[in-house]
């Protein structure tokens, strides 16, 4: 049961990636690579109706999380409690920006909502990369299962951690540029012209970074958390893992030659998730490691509410689930198809 | 009360009162738009549908910060409340999870299709579209009250054999018997505030001799569901509310009454302030016998005053918890009797030319704001000293993890980031009504 929510969870966790990971990177390139204020308004209207959609299954992740393993929410919230408001406050800023650029016109308004909006998905994209090396470096915890970091520390892997690290930098760097290369073949694949040329070139060289982290990361990271190399080496099976995220990125190369941004797109959503996968993979049974003493570690077993919790949720979880994925399907399809500026504008 | 514990406690009285600023007007709006759209359906005047689309563009200013401000409540039980988060997220957690999983992603999908889909969509579908907005967001209203009532009054759970709090009964946790009042009480509360917004937009037009079909549909519309809201609040909800408490958390009547000495006959203060070294209230104004009836429907009836219980179980601000209690009650009989007249002058069909009328009925626009802020001071205050309704004590509820240092520094950051969202907000939202509702119309073509 703890495990099956384990995976719930984590499949949620990869489904906002992927998800609000293409409107995240749209921020990222948005002053990049539309210049005009047509291909502006392309790009937001191109996220318009879906990143809020989006966005509720980080909330939906982190609800499921509170009642599923209720332990790891109170020590993990807690103790990333400085990053957490971070990412708050930048994800407030975000949603700001996309909805109320629109609203005014002219020279003042709108060159401020179209920095905010891509200064704030940038370093969203680092601190959540940052996170991701803070769970798998693992945090100091303590006997009672809590902790506490500073911003940083010292950026050495020392006794004391603090959020940033050179490790965890790392890792916000890789999720930048993945998230990037993301977004940007959602951009070619909803706009045309000179707009989707110049995203698939961001796309291009924003895949080489993606790529040359892809190994700089795999190779530190199992000298940072030798667990992950012990559990592939205990149950081999789990090299699929990885294997997927290799196939995406080299599909990713392939369809970028071939100039198919659909194709492409969903390579780089196969690379999230071989890479996303492999990490909780290799983490498993931990949710949240410790530095300190091993034992003090947050498992799922130790962390999960009590069954009869769990198995009721299940029920409801498993009928949201189907209602979200209809949800999806309809809006998505709703909306399909190349940006369309002459029409209606919304409200 | 150690400093650290004092500013979680206002962080996050803080956030989430500048939150339900923003849900109160989504609720009750979505409904407003559901009646427009229902109307211009059912007799095909297309005034009511403009008037649906002008109410569309404020709506999305709105929920937009409404989501905002929402994304920090969902985390801040863990940053702020880890211990009790740990202790209750098994039951708690169902009810906010549940929330994501079937309100908001449903809110979020078809808001989209709302504001973006009209042409595409046809006008049933369009209606569709709303009145799944109007569902989604009464399903969460529902879903955070229940969370709200378990802490309120908790059910649907065991203790085991550590004194831990295990969830055990779903449906125990879902149809608490403390509920049912408070989302009715608390959704009313919702579309009092965007009816009476709507009626004070409408006067300001018609004071302005601007867009005078569009204020004249707004009146018609919101007044008559003001009138009702309104009575429906005090009755039965806020009666039923009431009671509540008198059953189950006596010491809070007794506070929220400012009632110091038990007694027979209980008298309903009116005015008078609460001193609390010399326990009584000063210059009071009492209706005799009433505190008793209203509570027992019975005269006579003996009401337990705060002498009653034990110092340490009196709410810890007992006189703000009186004041914010007198407030929504003051308020809302206010309502009432304005929107009785107001509907009575509709009704006779000299509203509209009535300029008295419609001053007050534009500045009568904030004030539901303030009626719900203070209600649901009176909630929480009323709680304390309990975290969980006598399971759990506020002060071992906070993260003792994190440093009255750093809650401070992001309850600064909080309120620099909401100053500037109120004056965003505030911006947009006078530059949209002094636009007016042909522009909303223009845009949408
Ligand atoms: C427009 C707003 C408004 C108005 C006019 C009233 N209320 Fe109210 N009241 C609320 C808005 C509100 C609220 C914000 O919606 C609360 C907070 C928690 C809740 O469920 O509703 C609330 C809570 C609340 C509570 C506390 C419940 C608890 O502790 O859980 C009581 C006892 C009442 N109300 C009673 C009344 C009475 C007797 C009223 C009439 C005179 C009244 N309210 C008018
Ligand atoms: C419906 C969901 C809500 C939940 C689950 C909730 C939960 C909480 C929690 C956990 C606290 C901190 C602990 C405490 O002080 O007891 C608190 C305090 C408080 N909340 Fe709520 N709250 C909700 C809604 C609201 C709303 C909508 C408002 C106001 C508009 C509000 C006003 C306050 C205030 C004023 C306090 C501070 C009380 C004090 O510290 O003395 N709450 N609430
Ligand atoms: C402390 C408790 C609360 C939490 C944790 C919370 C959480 C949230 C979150 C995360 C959102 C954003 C949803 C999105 O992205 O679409 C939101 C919006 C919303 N919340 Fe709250 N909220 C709280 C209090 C309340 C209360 C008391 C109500 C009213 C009953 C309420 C009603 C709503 C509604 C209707 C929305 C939709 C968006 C909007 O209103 O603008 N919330 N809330």
């Amino acid at each position: 049961m703890e495990t099956t929510w384990f995976c719930l969870v984590a499949m949620m966790i990869v489904m906002y990636v992927i998800f609000d990971g293409f409107d995240l990177g749209a921020g990222v390139i948005h002053c990049w690579v539309a210049r005009t204020e047509f291909e502006r308004r392309m790009v937001l209207k191109s996220i318009g109706p879906v990143w809020d959609g989006n966005e509720v299954w980080l909330l939906a992740a982190g609800g499921t999380l509170y009642f599923a393993f209720p332990a790891l929410y109170a020590s993990g919230f807690s103790g990333f409690y400085l990053p957490v408001m971070i990412v708050l406050w930048l994800l407030m800023a975000r949603g700001i920006s996309i909805e109320f650029r629109n609203h005014v016109e002219g020279p003042v308004w709108k060159p401020i909502w179209d920095t905010l909006f891509s200064v704030s998905s940038t370093l969203l994209a680092v601190f959540f990369g940052a996170a991701l090396g803070n769970v798998v470096r693992g945090v100091s915890l303590d006997a009672s299962g809590y902790f506490f970091e500073p911003l940083w520390t010292d950026f050495r892997l020392g006794k004391e951690t603090g959020i940033l690290d050179w490790y965890t930098v790392l890792v916000g760097l890789f999720a930048l540029f993945t998230l990037t290369t993301h977004g940007a073949f959602w951009v070619a694949l909803k706009t045309d012209k000179e707009l989707q040329e110049r995203s698939r070139t961001m796309a291009c060289i924003a895949w080489w970074g993606v790529a040359a982290l892809t190994v700089a990361v795999t190779l530190v990271t199992s000298r940072v958390q030798p667990h992950i190399p012990a559990r592939l080496k205990e149950e081999p099976w789990g090299l699929i893992f990885p294997l997927l995220a290799l196939v995406g990125l080299m599909a990713m190369r392939w369809y970028l030659h071939k100039r198919e941004d659909l194709m492409g797109f969903l390579s780089s959503c196969l690379f999230i998730l071989g890479m996303l996968t492999s990490t909780v993979f290799g983490i498993y049974p931990y949710v949240l490691p410790a530095r300190t003493d091993p034992a003090f570690g947050l498992t799922l077993h130790n962390a999960a509410a009590p069954p009869y919790g769990l198995k009721v949720g299940l029920i409801w979880w498993s009928i949201g689930m189907i209602l979200v994925i209809a949800y999806f399907v309809y809006i998505y399809r709703h909306f399909a198809g190349k940006v369309q500026l002459e029409e209606e504008n919304g409200y | 009360m150690d400093s650290a514990l004092a500013l979680h406690r206002f962080h996050f009285a803080f956030t989430v009162t500048f939150h339900y600023i923003f849900p109160q007007l989504t609720m009750g709006l979505a409904l407003l738009i559901v009646i427009l759209k229902s109307t211009s359906l059912g007799t095909g005047n297309q005034l009511y549908n403009r008037s649906a689309r002008f109410w569309g563009r404020i709506f999305a200013i709105n929920f937009a910060l409404g989501v905002v401000t929402g994304i920090p409540m969902e985390f801040q039980f863990g940053t702020n409340w880890s211990s009790f988060s740990k202790a209750a997220g098994g039951v708690i957690g169902q009810t906010l999870a549940m929330e994501g999983v079937f309100s908001f992603f449903l809110e979020s999908t078809f808001l989209g299709l709302f504001l973006f889909g009209e042409t595409r969509l046809g006008p049933k579908a369009h209606w569709f579209s709303a009145f799944m907005v109007w569902a989604g967001s009464w399903l969460s209203g529902y879903l955070i009250i229940a969370t709200d009532a378990w802490m309120q009054h908790p059910t649907g759970y065991q203790l085991g054999p550590n004194k831990e709090i295990l969830l055990s009964s779903f449906w125990g946790l879902l149809l608490n018997p403390w509920v049912g009042w408070q989302y009715l009480h608390n959704m009313i509360g919702a579309v009092i505030t965007a009816s009476f917004v709507m009626a004070a937009i409408g006067s300001f037009y018609l004071l302005n001799g601007k867009h005078l079909e569009y204020a004249q549909t707004f009146l018609r519309v919101s007044v008559p569901v003001a009138l009702v809201s309104s009575v429906l609040m005090i009755f039965p909800t806020g009666d039923g509310q009431g009671k509540n408490i008198a059953r189950h958390q006596p010491v809070t009547l007794a506070a929220m009454e400012g009632l110091f000495y038990s007694q027979e006959g209980a008298p309903l203060a009116i005015l008078g302030q609460p001193d609390m070294s010399k326990n009584r209230l000063d210059n009071p104004l009492e209706i005799p016998r009433m505190l008793s009836f209203l509570t027992y429907r019975h005269w006579a009836a003996e009401v337990r005053g705060l002498d009653a219980f034990p110092r340490e179980d009196w709410p810890d601000n007992v006189p703000l918890l009186y004041y914010s209690y007198h407030i929504m009650a003051g308020l809302g009989t206010i309502f009432i009797a304005a929107m009785l007249a107001a509907c009575w002058k509709l009704w006779k069909g000299h509203l509209y030319t009535s300029r008295g009328m419609l001053w007050l009925l534009m500045a009568l626009g904030p004030f539901p704001y303030i009626a719900n802020t203070a209600g649901w001071m009176t909630a929480e205050l009323g709680r304390q000293p309990w975290l969980i309704y006598g399971l759990m004590r506020t002060q071992h509820g906070a993260s003792s993890h994190v440093s009255a240092g750093n809650t401070l520094f992001t309850l600064i950051g909080f309120m620099g980031m909401y100053a500037l969202l109120s004056v965003l907000f505030l911006f947009l939202f006078s530059k949209e009504i002094d636009q007016g509702p042909e522009s909303a119309v223009q845009a949408a073509h």
